[in-house]
């Protein structure tokens, strides 16, 4: 082999594992800034930490497998309401626990889904999965006394995190634990897209004819990833719920899923990255202008959707990239 | 028997009501391929606008029917022109981003321009009361509601089959750029149809307002149920469209009277399982 | 001796129109089978049906002596059936390394691997680029697909099917879009191809039908009209006028 060969797959494997490392560097970077800059908000960027799941679980499949769904919703509410049912029926309050309860309900949420959502291509599939956000948001109204109903589900009283840290009413230990699980949650991820399951993933995106000529099914390959994405949106559900100490209706609904779209579109889809982005961007400005009434917001995110369609349909992060990328003398 | 009765009418009233509304998007949606998730929203605007002709102007019936088809048909075309124009052609996810931002700002300007109370329509007395067959009696205008999508459907199968833009309508379904090539001009043809897709959305949501109330979140509520019509029935298909809407109108009528506790769960299990079964639309064969 | 690969009475017809009609053929271990024939004779739709892209109306397709007919073109290719495409399908923002790749982790049943990279996995590396050495193509093996030449991309849709090791190798026209500068390498690759690999291949290049081929079907109308050796196929009557058409008495005429 020439040494030319033999340079270049190390050559890509070890940038890429560096960029990563840096990626991740960053994070914990802005992470800490957070906390320094904002310690009377740390519920905010708490909250921002649980959606950053969801978004980052519709990178998965949207992002990354190439399934437009409107439904996702579904999955980060089902661990919300496993870790906050746990918690307040049967005295599960371990936070780690109640992670993991999360990831349960998440996981299993995100089978049904999937199986569901990959029977029909197209239009019909984006049927299927608003049909199931609304199945998943009529069931837990209804179920009132698991979920609690309309009124929300309360009485979650988490324990102390590893026996040691309390939640305090700061919300310290809270942002601790969310920025650890974001970090960790997300150092699978990378390590998921680079894996050749993930390349599977993106070859089925593309097209799905040429995966089965190489002899994998699409099919259980989504579900698989389905279910992945599912647990992913649950951590964040179980987050939700451990730290605002309440499950809402609004974890289960079609606006959450349209909005977790919206902020992995403004980010861009498909690094992971993106949707860490857009989700900070959405919410901080979400914030900034709480204070209007909500329809007011959403015409603008409305407006907001309408634009990145047309001015940036790679969204923030990857439009960004492309500069990056003509600046260097690379054509994207 | 008088249950089955009661239900009979309204299914078959709430699925005129859906054919109306949904047949228009399966026209577009056969045509200019866009997932158009903004059509109930059309739909609604039709609807408000109907409703404060009634309310605060004062007009009949029929005028705020027309001018509510008017008004929702000029305020569509310029959309049509700057954004659904731009994403003729487009993947699907980028014309479901886009589609859903139109849908959140027409009912975020609906609240804010008209509140977010139910908005009723006063009917007049012509439709109020009921019609006596006999044996039962019908409401008047679920008979109204009824008749209306009779009409629509064979105005529509007429202009379609029969007249010489339904032909160009065809061509241009079918192969698009070989009808512009001979000479079919396909902007006019697309800008029309989805003028008169628009059109219907309108009169649909002002003669379904009984049954479809008028609030800023109807443009959301029933969006699953107008994409559901265009899935199963089949773009482009009258007679697909009329079995998917009455179809759906039993199902969701039936779950309302029989389990009113749990009638959407009901419904939505209910659209899951048919979409489940047709997968490709009750014309595309079962099975993946 | 039971052949690697069998059809049945093969048919298929959309409409009226009958784009198979009653196919039946067998290779045995080792064939090189060239299916030649006018255009829209039905070649690629007998390749969809035998790799399982397209449904039959009625007829069966074997590998081994065992039913596939009713198996998914994943089963098929698992089993050892493998097809290249007319137009390639390949992942435009992957590079050829990748492709093969992830060819070469399906066949050992790793490509769904949710650990590692493949660029860590020296056996796989040297697998892919031993394939590409041999169609020329290791210089590209990094580079993205959008960026390489058509003719390269043919090739390239060759070492996928190859490194998947199949038993039966269903070719669509592997020539197709190739420069001239390329076919000498496509022909030594073909002439490389396993021993007891039965390989059947679509083609209208003739030059490379004749130094492939050790027998030709020729494909008319969807119904098989000639089944023998390449020489004879030049001479046959109706394999003249399915070419010809009835022209091929025109010389009387004019």
């Amino acid at each position: 082999m020439s040494p030319a060969l033999d340079e270049m797959p190390l050559a890509k494997g070890s940038r890429s594992l560096r960029s990563d490392l840096i990626g991740i560097a960053a994070l914990l970077a802005l992470a800490a800034l957070g906390f320094l800059l904002f310690p009377d908000n740390l519920a905010l960027l708490t909250r921002i930490i649980a959606i950053a799941l969801l978004v980052l679980s519709v990178d998965l499949v949207t992002g990354i497998c190439g399934v437009a769904t409107l439904g996702q919703a579904a999955l980060f509410g089902a661990g919300a309401y496993a870790a906050g049912i746990g918690a307040a029926h049967y005295g599960i309050t371990d936070p780690l626990l109640m992670v993991l309860a999360g990831i349960a309900g998440g996981a299993i949420a995100g089978l049904i889904c999937g199986i569901v959502i990959l029977r029909a291509h197209g239009l019909p599939q984006l049927v299927l999965s608003i049909a199931l956000i609304h199945l998943f948001h009529e069931l837990a109204n209804k179920t009132t006394s698991w979920t609690g109903g309309s009124d929300g589900l309360s009485g979650i009283s988490p324990g102390p995190l590893l026996d040691m840290f309390t939640f305090d009413l700061w919300g310290r230990t809270a942002y601790v634990f969310a920025v650890v699980l974001l970090i960790a949650v997300f150092i699978l991820l990378r390590i998921l897209v680079r894996s050749p399951f993930g390349m599977l993933c993106r070859g089925i995106r593309e097209d799905p004819v040429r995966v089965r000529a190489m002899g994998a099914s699409p099919h259980a390959t989504l579900v698989k990833m389905y279910v992945i994405s599912g647990a992913v949106a649950g951590v964040g559900g179980a987050l939700s719920a451990i730290t605002t100490q309440v499950v809402g209706l609004d974890s289960l609904s079609f606006t959450l899923s349209a909005e977790a779209l919206v902020m992995l579109v403004l980010g861009g889809a498909g690094s992971l990255y993106g949707a860490l982005a857009g989700t900070v961007i959405f919410m901080l400005f979400e914030d900034f202008v709480s204070a209007a009434n909500p329809f007011h917001w959403l015409t603008m995110v409305g407006a907001l959707l309408v634009a990145v369609v047309l001015f940036a349909p790679k969204g923030l992060y990857g439009t960004a990239e492309d500069l990056l990328l003509r600046w260097k003398g690379k054509a994207p | 028997m008088n249950t089955i009765f009661s239900i009979g009418v309204d299914a078959l009233a709430y699925g005129m009501v859906l054919f109306v509304i949904s047949i228009g998007l399966s026209v577009t949606m056969g045509l200019m391929r866009v997932v158009n998730l903004a059509h109930g929203a059309f739909a609604m605007i039709g609807g408000y606008i109907a409703s404060y002709a009634a309310q605060s102007l004062g007009l009949g019936y029929a005028a705020a029917v027309l001018l509510a088809v008017a008004g929702t048909i000029i305020i569509a075309i310029p959309i049509e022109r700057v954004l659904y124009r731009r994403i003729y052609g487009q993947p699907e996810l980028t014309q479901v981003l886009m589609t859903i931002g139109v849908t959140f700002m027409i009912i975020g300007i609906a609240n804010y321009v008209f509140g977010p109370t139910l908005k009723t329509i006063p009917l007049p007395d012509e439709l109020r009361g009921s019609v006596n067959l006999g044996f039962r009696s019908i409401a008047t205008h679920r008979v109204f509601a009824i008749v209306c999508g009779l009409i629509v459907a064979a105005a529509l199968w007429y202009a379609i089959e029969k007249t010489a833009f339904g032909i160009k309508l065809r061509a241009a379904v079918d192969n698009a750029a070989m009808a512009a090539a001979l000479g079919v001009r396909t902007e006019v043809v697309y800008a029309v149809s989805f003028a008169v897709a628009v059109g219907l959305a309108a009169l649909g949501g002002v003669v379904g307002a009984e049954l479809l109330p008028v609030e800023p979140y109807y443009a959301l509520r029933y969006m699953v149920t107008f994409l559901v019509v265009v899935s199963v029935g089949g773009a482009g298909s009258i007679p697909g469209a009329l079995v998917a809407c009455l179809l759906l109108g039993a199902i969701d009528t039936a779950g309302r009277y029989l389990m009113p506790e749990f009638g959407e769960f009901f419904f939505y299990l209910a659209v899951i399982a048919i979409v489940w079964v047709f997968p490709r639309g009750l014309a595309g064969g079962r099975g993946a | 001796m039971t052949p690697v690969f069998e059809v049945r009475a093969l048919r298929k017809s959309f409409g009226g129109l009958p784009v198979s009609d009653n196919i039946s053929l067998s290779l045995a271990a080792g064939d090189r089978v060239a299916l030649i024939g006018p255009n829209g004779a039905g070649k690629t739709t007998f390749v969809d049906i035998a790799a399982g892209n397209l449904k039959p109306d009625s007829g069966e397709v074997l590998l081994g002596g065992e039913q596939v007919t009713r198996l998914s073109p994943a089963e098929r290719v698992r089993r050892g059936l493998v097809r290249s495409f007319q137009v390639t399908r390949l992942f435009h923002d992957m590079t050829p390394a990748e492709h093969v790749a992830m060819a070469i982790l399906q066949r050992e049943g790793r490509a769904g691997r949710m650990l590692g990279n493949y660029l860590d996995m020296p056996e796989v590396m040297r697998e892919a680029m031993e394939a590409f050495a041999m169609l020329g193509i290791d210089d590209l093996a990094h580079r993205k697909v959008r960026e390489i030449a058509y003719g390269q991309q043919r090739l390239l849709e060759l070492a996928i099917a190859l490194v998947l090791k199949p038993r039966v190798l269903l070719l669509d026209e592997p020539g197709a879009g190739v420069p001239q500068s390329d076919t000498a390498r496509l022909k030594a690759a073909l002439a490389a191809l396993p021993a007891d690999l039965a390989v059947l291949m679509i083609e209208h290049d003739m030059d490379l039908v004749f130094h492939f081929a050790k027998r030709v079907v020729v494909l008319a109308a969807g119904a098989i009209i000639f089944d023998g050796a390449p020489a004879a196929a030049t001479t046959d009557a109706r394999v003249r006028e399915a070419y010809l058409g009835s022209y091929a008495d025109a010389g009387r005429v004019a």
